[in-house]
């Protein structure tokens, strides 16, 4: 750690520094703390009786099948808003980054789904696919094709993924814009003079140069689908038909505040924030990566 | 903003200022729209009929949340006097021994002439212990009831009734189709009306131990031979298109008031949204029932909520408690409560009331859901259910019905594992509670 | 100059406005609820162009005398408490993370690297994961149903005050030097020099933790169960379930279109900062 210290101070720095360790420690070190003190409980809900259970909690959730349907849900759901935000957002960068005129406009107009909370995007789609009035529904049964996603598994999901990956687009777009208008021009100029058209130039040239800015967009959409999806959620499927769109986070909220289970609840928020960790590492390997870069 | 925080609390002001000594309770309820103003009236009744107590009414969310914001309340010794919790947390409260005040021993101690006799039998039952004393209060109950749509029956050569029976509701599905109706029925709230009320109506268990009132070591027993029945059957209705699922909770009415389908199970609660908008004319019938299975069906079982005491009050608290609980109880308002909420009475009083001034003849249905709550003594088990951690066995029924529906399983597998995992959750429940 | 080519030019304007129908779709259909009577939304095809309520239900929803909304207080009270929740946040998540910064690069003090640690640590426990410890905190605090309980759970940001640290090493020691020579405080130096130089850089995360804070769901979802403290964001679940089975689409997609309205046009107005903010964030 680096730094400059050219002031001489004892108290000034610590007061200056407070705030942000008192809301740490408040806010999210205690309940951190708290949570892995639970996740050892079963207890009622009034809080009337504590048993010590060890690790009775974890047993109880990595061998119930529903958990692990749970992880599952989640994996796949983070994958597939991933994958369909940043194939979108790369489409419309790569045919952003050589456009000339208008260029401002049409940055304007996709960026803005960004500002767009994720609750606010899921109830529009969830008008829009609604299998009776819908205009999504009503377009597929124009093909023959009845769409309900109250019944459907693969339906809800399809419908949640669509309304996170939408406002996702934007910020992925943002970041591979950014990433194509730094290469050197110098460098797909000759590509042309070799003759590549600009499909091969895109894949030979301008894609590998975008690794590292897609593997970096990867963790945070996966991030972003992990946590932030909530209310995509809560307010459309609540996790059915079925447990087809029960992701994880999810399920830590229904078993801690619909079903009072506080254990469960606890020992569910400490595989999280063992998850984020990993996730977190994961960011930084990269950051360090881009570094050397 | 500031007017609705000020008024009241000018009115409270010139209120108090006679008796001073007046004894403030919090109630914190659920109800919200139509029903939440309905609630303040009756509270600003009460406030209004005396000068000793005073009662303030909160709109705290959903049953869900209202219940976890008390509980939550409670955890932090800030706990409201009276709570209104949905029939699915009564496991949890009655669990609770130290933190609910029992309905029998605060109206023996703080009330004159509580009698438990005037109540029904049918509603209060499931609220009540092993004994029969009353624990919480009944405040709103429904049970489920069919809507039909008497335009469609006509247009399809039907009779001007419901189906009795779930064989004559095939039947009339049948026929309502070939009529050029898009399906026979929708459901609401499923779990509730195709298996725990299914179960009461042919008299059969939900779960050991008289369906949980017995004990915490209650086991669930509803893949029987009755359940998987229906199940099927339903299941097999759903892809002829006799039945269309649409959501967990009351989504479908929207396909019973666009005419989609011509009959939908549903609480009787549901009766004044379907007044509002249905623009047909309906007619309400009891649930139906397998005529194959029972010659004389049992009475249904009740949801709802009641309103239950939370200890951690002083006496004066309590004696307000009462006081409004007794108010609630009086038969003119009990029958205002049932005529405009559409939920049942709680006694026979205010039946004998509202039969008498001529509104369940006015109002034809309204009095369907009360009779077929009373036209039976309940049995062990058509009294009620007693399951802990139910929400989330609800859940879980919840999501093996959608599998049925969409074809992924089977009833009897579906059944099955929405038995093997809601006993799970009873475990968990039962080791949460035992001392 | 690599070759132009006209039909490839058109080919990437046609996919871009493609690109931008089909991203623009749900806002066009949320405006044409807002003029819409909720009958519209009960059978046969949604309405896709505009009805005759004109702004009717804006003013039913921003007043909400009839309670239209399901509950005793009105949009715009919502959106003042979401407008109070966004700025509490965003400022407050600067004003913290910039005094951190700050004592963190210029001074040497006792256990500095484990407060860098333990605000590093934030970075790795969303309020999504810590959901019910949190509240149970919250709640014992006696913060439950208060703005304080709303914002401040949400209000340390490891990302902000490394971003200001990043920001501080790249500012010349020079600086700071003559400010100590002239005899300046470092309380004087903070607001003289680093104060001023950060403006971009504040600007910049201000957009970003606004729309953050504005967006903000499951934590209001469980701290707020008195009314005066609904967020507009928040309400919009409650719309769903509110109605006796008849959902009122058209309330809804008005209080969608009212709840998208402030961070979208932060976003527009203030886009270069905005899309700065998001680089930045992320170095």
């Amino acid at each position: 750690m680096h730094d400059k210290a050219v002031f001489q101070h004892r108290l000034l720095p610590m007061v200056l520094i407070a705030p942000q360790l008192i809301v740490t420690l408040i806010f999210f070190i205690w309940p951190a703390g708290q949570a892995i003190y639970q996740s050892l409980f079963i207890e009622d809900a009034f809080g009337f009786s504590r048993d010590f259970v060890g690790l009775d909690n974890f047993r109880y959730l990595l061998t119930d099948p529903e958990y692990w349907a749970s992880v599952r849900v989640t994996f796949m759901f983070s994958g597939l808003v991933a994958l369909s935000a940043m194939a979108l957002a790369l489409l419309l960068a790569a045919m952003a980054d050589r456009v000339i005129k208008g260029a401002t406009g049409y940055k304007t107009l996709l960026i803005w789904p960004y500002a767009v909370a994720p609750v606010v995007a899921a109830v529009i789609w969830w008008l829009m696919f609604n299998p009776s009035i819908g205009i999504v529904a009503a377009f597929m049964e124009l093909f023959g094709y009845r769409w309900n996603h109250y019944i459907n598994g693969g339906e809800a999901m399809t419908v949640v993924v669509i309304a996170s990956a939408w406002k996702q687009i934007s910020y992925n777009f943002i970041f591979f814009l950014a990433g194509m208008q730094a290469i050197p021009r110098s460098l797909i100029e000759a590509a042309a003079i070799d003759g590549a058209g600009p499909v091969r130039r895109f894949w030979q040239i301008v894609f590998p140069l975008l690794s590292p800015v897609a593997f970096f967009l990867l963790v945070v959409n996966v991030v972003y689908a992990f946590f932030e999806t909530f209310g995509v959620i809560h307010a459309t499927t609540l996790g059915g038909p079925g447990n087809a769109t029960r992701t994880l986070v999810y399920k830590v909220y229904e078993d801690g505040f619909v079903g009072l289970d506080m254990g469960s609840s606890a020992a569910q928020s400490v595989i999280l924030m063992l998850l984020v960790i990993g996730l977190t590492v994961l960011q930084f390997k990269f950051i360090e990566k881009r570094v050397q870069y | 903003m500031m007017t609705r925080k000020l008024l009241p609390l000018m009115i409270g002001a010139l209120a108090a200022t006679p008796a001073m000594a007046e004894t403030e309770i919090e109630f914190w309820h659920a109800m919200g729209g139509a029903l939440g103003e309905m609630t303040e009236d009756i509270v600003s009744g009460f406030n209004d009929s005396q000068d000793a107590y005073r009662v303030n009414a909160s709109y705290r969310g959903n049953y869900n949340d209202t219940m976890t914001g008390a509980i939550a309340a409670f955890r932090s010794g800030t706990q409201p006097t009276l709570v209104q919790v949905y029939e699915v947390g009564t496991a949890t409260m009655m669990a609770a021994e130290g933190a609910v005040y029992p309905l029998h021993e605060l109206m023996a101690a703080h009330a004159d002439g509580f009698e438990p006799s005037d109540y029904l039998t049918s509603v209060v039952g499931y609220y009540a212990d092993e004994s029969g004393n009353m624990l919480s209060f009944p405040y709103n109950s429904s049970t489920p009831v069919l809507y039909y749509n008497r335009e469609a029956f006509e247009a399809a050569g039907l009779p001007d009734r419901g189906p009795r029976t779930w064989e004559e509701l095939e039947a009339f599905s049948e026929q309502l189709m070939d009529a050029g109706y898009a399906c026979g029925f929708t459901t609401a709230w499923q779990s509730w009306i195709h298996l725990e009320n299914l179960s009461a109506r042919h008299d059969v268990p939900f779960a050991t131990q008289a369906n949980g009132f017995a004990g915490l070591d209650t086991e669930l027993v509803f893949n029987d031979e009755l359940q998987r029945h229906h199940i099927a059957a339903l299941g097999e209705w759903q892809e002829e298109g006799i039945f269309s699922y649409s959501g967990r909770t009351n989504e479908g009415s929207s396909k019973f008031y666009s005419e989609e389908c011509a009959m939908y199970t549903e609480s009787s609660a549901g009766y004044a949204g379907v007044n509002a908008n249905a623009d047909f004319a309906f007619g309400v019938s009891p649930l139906p029932y397998w005529e194959e299975k029972i010659d004389t069906p049992r009475n249904t079982i009740i949801g709802g909520a009641t309103l239950w005491t939370l200890r951690g009050h002083d006496e004066a608290a309590y004696a307000a408690a009462a006081a409004f609980l007794s108010y609630l109880s009086r038969p003119e308002v009990q029958a205002d409560w049932h005529q405009q909420s559409g939920y049942l009475p709680v006694t026979h009083a205010a039946v004998e009331k509202t039969r008498d001034s001529g509104f369940y003849a006015e109002n034809p249905g309204t009095d369907t859901a009360i009779e077929q709550m009373t036209a039976t003594e309940p049995t062990e088990n058509s009294r009620g259910l007693r399951l802990g951690n139910f929400p989330q066995i609800r859940a879980v029924i919840d999501e093996s019905l959608e599998s049925v529906w969409n074809g992924e399983a089977s009833a009897q597998d579906a059944l099955d594992r929405a038995v093997e995992r809601g006993n799970a959750q009873l475990r968990r429940f039962e080791k949460a509670n035992e001392r | 100059m690599v070759e132009k080519r006209p039909g490839l030019t058109l080919l990437r304007h046609l996919v871009l406005i493609a690109g931008i129908l089909v991203i623009g779709l749900p806002i066009w259909v949320a405006l044409v609820a807002t003029t819409h009577p909720s009958s519209a939304f009960l059978t046969d095809l949604m309405p896709l162009w505009f009805g005759d309520q004109g702004l009717g239900n804006f003013t039913r929803v921003l007043t909400n005398e009839e309670r239209v909304l399901g509950v005793e207080v009105s949009a715009s009270w919502m959106l003042w408490n979401s407008f109070v929740m966004a700025m509490v946040i965003a400022v407050g998540k600067i004003v913290i993370s910039m005094l951190s910064a700050f004592a963190i690069v210029y001074f040497r003090f006792p256990l500095r690297r484990t407060c860098f640690w333990l605000i590093f640590v934030t970075l790795m426990l969303p309020v999504e994961v810590r959901i019910l410890p949190t509240y149970d905190v919250v709640a014992s605090l006696g913060m439950l149903n208060s703005y304080a309980g709303l914002t401040l759970p949400l209000i340390a940001s490891a990302t902000a005050t490394f971003l200001f640290r990043q920001f501080f090493l790249s500012i010349p020691d020079s600086l700071a030097e003559a400010a100590r020579i002239d005899g300046a405080g470092p309380m004087k130096f903070f607001r003289d020099i680093l104060l001023p130089l950060s403006i971009n850089n504040i600007a910049a995360l201000f957009v970003i933790l606004f729309i953050y804070g504005w967006n903000q769901y499951l934590w209001p979802l469980l701290v707020t169960t008195d009314e005066d403290y609904y967020t507009i964001v928040m309400v919009i679940k409650r719309l769903m379930t509110a109605g006796e089975g008849n959902v009122p689409w058209n309330v809804i997609m008005t209080t969608t279109v009212l709840a998208m309205l402030p961070p979208v046009l932060v976003v527009m107005v203030m886009q270069k900062f905005f899309v700065r903010g998001l680089v930045e964030q992320e170095k």
